[in-house]
């Protein structure tokens, strides 16, 4: 029988998936934005999972709002990762230091 | 193990395993499309498995809006930069071990506390059943209009305030550019454009 305890801990392998990957790709920018995905996938899949567990519908809202804010944040993110690459025909992010004084 | 339960758990185990193996190749492929193409993948092994626990609107909305409109712009955006990609892995195997320990350490930290009841729930009793005529999709929509309403509207404003940023962002006036303005098109009056000029007629040309 699959119990909560399994969701929790696949939603964790998948959280630090995400980790891994925002440190192993510290200069694609694309993929940065894909690894925050993966993260919001996981926190998303322990909601569901708690709303089953407690019979409790809020869980569910929940995770419809982080997908609104998800869609929201990553159309900024897209839109400002085409103004860098305009700006600088790149999309490393170890060449974003302009703000450094 | 009655043929439903074995069924769950299969479909669990073998959606999860599936999950993990894609969400793996996202952060080590090579090309950035071709991850976007795993985290395709991975959206929709995730929506089988809410499916599977009882959220099927939430299933759903994850494949039709999700994947259909957030991760094809983003394949839209990869395809259209020339990523040089030799440079952007520059530093991958350096800082593989690093990521390698923090998430290992995390995995286990997480597994730990959910394991060890530390929370005050009995973790791993089964989850309840849902009844069979439930309707996930009427339950929610009668609580997302009800009771969170106000949140709903404010959600509509952030996905508002984001296209309107979305496309300021990326908007841009070039010079020399033939194109049409409305509001200048509108503003012009015929004396600006219409000369009459008054020609004397009749006169003969003179040889």
């Amino acid at each position: 029988m699959i119990t909560l305890t399994d969701y929790l801990i696949l939603g964790a392998i998948l959280f630090a998936i995400a980790v891994m990957g925002l440190f192993i790709n510290r200069k694609n920018l694309v993929v940065l934005l894909m690894c925050v995905e993966l993260m919001l996938l996981a926190v998303n899949i322990n909601f569901v999972a708690f709303s089953r567990y407690l019979m409790n519908r809020s869980g569910q809202i929940f995770v419809f709002f982080v997908l609104t804010v998800a869609a929201a944040e990553s159309a900024i993110g897209l839109a400002l990762l085409i103004v860098v690459f305009r700006h600088r025909r790149s999309i490393n992010v170890q060449e974003l230091d302009q703000l450094k004084g | 193990m009655s043929p439903s339960a074995w069924l769950q758990e299969t479909v669990f185990w073998f959606f999860g395993g599936v999950l993990v193996i894609a969400a793996l190749r996202v952060i080590t492929v090579k090309h950035p499309v071709h991850a976007a193409l795993f985290l395709v993948l991975c959206f929709f092994n995730t929506a089988v498995l809410w499916i599977l626990s009882g959220a099927e609107f939430l299933g759903l909305v994850l494949i039709l809006i999700y994947v259909g409109a957030v991760l094809v712009l983003l394949l839209f955006v990869v395809m259209m930069l020339d990523v040089e990609v030799a440079k952007l892995r520059e530093g991958f195997v350096r800082y593989a071990p690093l990521g390698a320990v923090v998430a290992l350490l995390l995995v286990f930290e997480l597994a730990y506390v959910f394991w060890a009841h530390a929370l005050g729930f009995h973790a791993l009793t089964r989850l309840p059943r849902v009844s069979a005529t439930h309707d996930n999709a009427r339950a929610l929509g009668t609580m997302l209009y009800r009771r969170d309403l106000y949140p709903f509207e404010l959600a509509g404003m952030i996905l508002l305030v984001g296209l309107i940023a979305a496309i300021l962002l990326t908007l841009r006036r070039r010079p020399g550019i033939r194109s049409q303005d409305p509001a200048r098109q509108v503003r012009v009056r015929a004396s600006d454009r219409v000369r009459l000029v008054s020609l004397p007629s009749g006169r003969r040309h003179s040889p």
